[in-house]
């Protein structure tokens, strides 16, 4: 559980996060989005106690993160951006350092480390100094050290970020198994993040909080959600295909995509188009190869978001 | 306390994973004998003694000491390992306090390898060990006191070398308290008791008078009073400049 209320944090002539509120709960994985320099990385830091706020408070399983420092650090992982390590260490130095300091001992800690160790695939480089990992496995011995205690509370700073695509999906997977019971929270910037892994995410920019919802309710907020794109076989029908779509009832706009010889048919408020679609092309024997149904462009939505938030004095 | 025994283990240990470790502790002998022989003259005292040997440590900490304590924290802020650090659930005077302590043996074992001029002494005439052994704790209780002066400018900046540099001038000022270039500065305009209250400041007197063999308490507390408030200062700029 993470409690945030009124937070803020000032840095010489800038507000970096203010008046952010927000509370997770066990079994949610938010996201946390927003632009770079939106205040991500300060809010995490301020969750886990590295810095001190200006006014308001977060509290990590009941325990305030000012007054009782100790028992917030010791609910929560956390994995600072950049993955930080002691580059001269060895993973398997490194993580014993980490269970030393949070007191595991005897039979737990070996049980601890072997889980780990083996979550993270770390096996392989166990003894070979950090600084000549790849940065995959150095991302993996970062969020190790996260969870090596296995704690109520995650906040992982970008944990995917620089990983290549196969491994962005090892650290989702894992993310997402270690979810049932805990609380998470993840900041990011690749949106296809949100949809494949958080329940909740929460926008910011200029430090402010924008939305706060499912990622299904961002994607419901595009102005592209239940719009219906067509891919035309035939290059030539585009300009009769765009201007049938156009006159259909319900149609409130349509965008060409000519490089693509893709349209797409954006509703008015509540209208369903796609049994209109598939209806229009069968009647006008359109040679359509794809009719798709669209669930809202996340990308678009975040743009319309910050850019707002941005232009704002 | 589990986080001050770590700390202060991983840090040893860190010392002795780069070749930092063997540098500092072969140029350490190398200077010491090479003062201790040639510029003080130990086998033409024909005393048998340690003073040539100690006499001539406080100008090689002068330099040495700060190379030590210049990564203590400024690394750490450069490689952002502090963040790390000060989100473990250890409390950041305790993290302080380890790893000044693991700096303070790391010079500790340099000094302990010192120990065949102890045996050469011995081997050609009778010294007073007491003597040398109060030597040895002079010569260590300064070297604390420079690696605590080192350990708070180090939290004060992401830069080693102005760490250094910074180190061995506050260091350099200290030892001379006590002597004209520094109480010059003052005589004229600032009150005798200032005056006196700086001279009582400077490392060297306090360091001549415990390597002399007369171990007064006073001189205790002072370097552990130098290395106390130093140390809690590097708490307060930690606490300030962290996240910089």
């Amino acid at each position: 559980m993470i409690e945030v209320s009124a937070l803020t944090k000032n840095f010489a002539e800038i507000t970096a996060v203010r008046e952010l509120t927000f509370r997770v709960g066990p079994g949610e994985i938010l996201g946390f989005l927003g632009p770079n320099g939106a205040g991500k990385s300060t809010t995490m830091r301020l969750i886990a106690g590295f810095i001190s706020p200006t006014s308001g408070a977060a509290a990590v399983c009941g325990h305030d993160v000012s007054r009782e420092p100790l028992a917030a650090r010791r609910a929560l992982g956390y994995l600072p951006e950049g993955a930080p390590a002691w580059p001269e260490m060895t993973p398997r130095a490194f993580l014993g350092f980490i269970a030393d300091v949070r007191g595991l001992a005897g039979e737990h800690r070996r049980r601890r480390l072997d889980d780990t160790i083996g979550r993270l695939g770390l096996a392989p480089v166990l003894d070979r100094p950090i600084e000549m990992l790849s940065k995959g496995f150095k991302r993996r011995v970062g969020l190790a050290q996260a969870i090596l205690h296995d704690p109520p509370v995650l906040v992982l700073d970008e944990p995917t970020d620089g990983l290549d695509p196969n491994q962005k999906h090892e650290v989702r997977t894992l993310i997402g198994e270690m979810a049932p019971g805990k609380t998470i929270v993840i900041s990011t910037h690749i949106l296809e993040e949100v949809h494949a892994v958080c329940t909740r995410a929460i926008i910011i920019a200029r430090g402010r909080l924008l939305a706060d919802e499912h990622p299904a309710g961002l994607e419901a907020r595009s102005r592209y959600h239940r719009a219906v794109t067509v891919a035309v076989s035939d290059r030539a029908d585009l300009g009769r295909v765009e201007q049938a779509l156009a006159a259909l009832p319900g149609v409130a706009a349509v965008e060409a995509d000519a490089a693509e010889a893709r349209l797409t048919a954006l509703p008015s408020a509540g209208a369903d188009l796609y049994a209109a679609v598939t209806a229009l092309a069968a009647r006008e024997r359109f040679a359509l190869s794809e009719i798709r149904l669209e669930a809202g462009r996340l990308d678009e939505v975040f743009r319309s978001i910050t850019t707002a938030a941005e232009a704002a004095p | 306390m589990s986080g001050l025994g770590a700390i202060y283990r991983r840090e040893l240990a860190s010392y002795f994973a780069t070749p930092l470790a063997y540098v500092f502790i072969v140029i350490f002998l190398l200077l010491a004998g090479a003062f201790t022989f040639w510029l003080g003259g130990f086998f033409e005292r024909g005393q048998a003694d340690l003073a040539p040997f100690f006499n001539f440590h406080p100008w090689l900490y002068l330099f040495l000491v700060p190379a030590v304590a210049m990564r203590l924290w400024a690394e750490e802020r450069r490689s952002g390992s502090i963040e790390l650090l000060l989100t473990l659930p250890v409390r950041p005077g305790v993290a302080v306090l380890a790893k000044f302590l693991a700096a303070w043996s790391f010079v500790a074992i340099a000094l302990a390898l010192t120990f065949p001029i102890w045996i050469t002494v011995n081997y050609l005439g009778a010294p007073d060990n007491g003597a040398i052994v109060a030597g040895y704790i002079g010569s260590l209780s300064m070297a604390g006191g420079f690696l605590a002066i080192g350990s708070c400018l180090s939290a004060a900046t992401r830069s080693q070398v102005i760490a250094f540099i910074l180190t061995v001038v506050v260091c350099f000022l200290l030892l001379l308290a006590g002597f004209p270039l520094v109480l010059d500065a003052f005589r004229g305009w600032a009150p005798p008791v200032l005056i006196d209250a700086i001279a009582s400041l400077s490392l060297l007197t306090h360091f001549q008078a415990i390597s002399k063999g007369v171990l007064d308490v006073r001189d205790f507390v002072y370097f552990a009073m130098t290395i106390g408030a130093w140390l809690y200062a590097t708490t307060l700029v930690l606490e300030l400049r962290k996240a910089d």
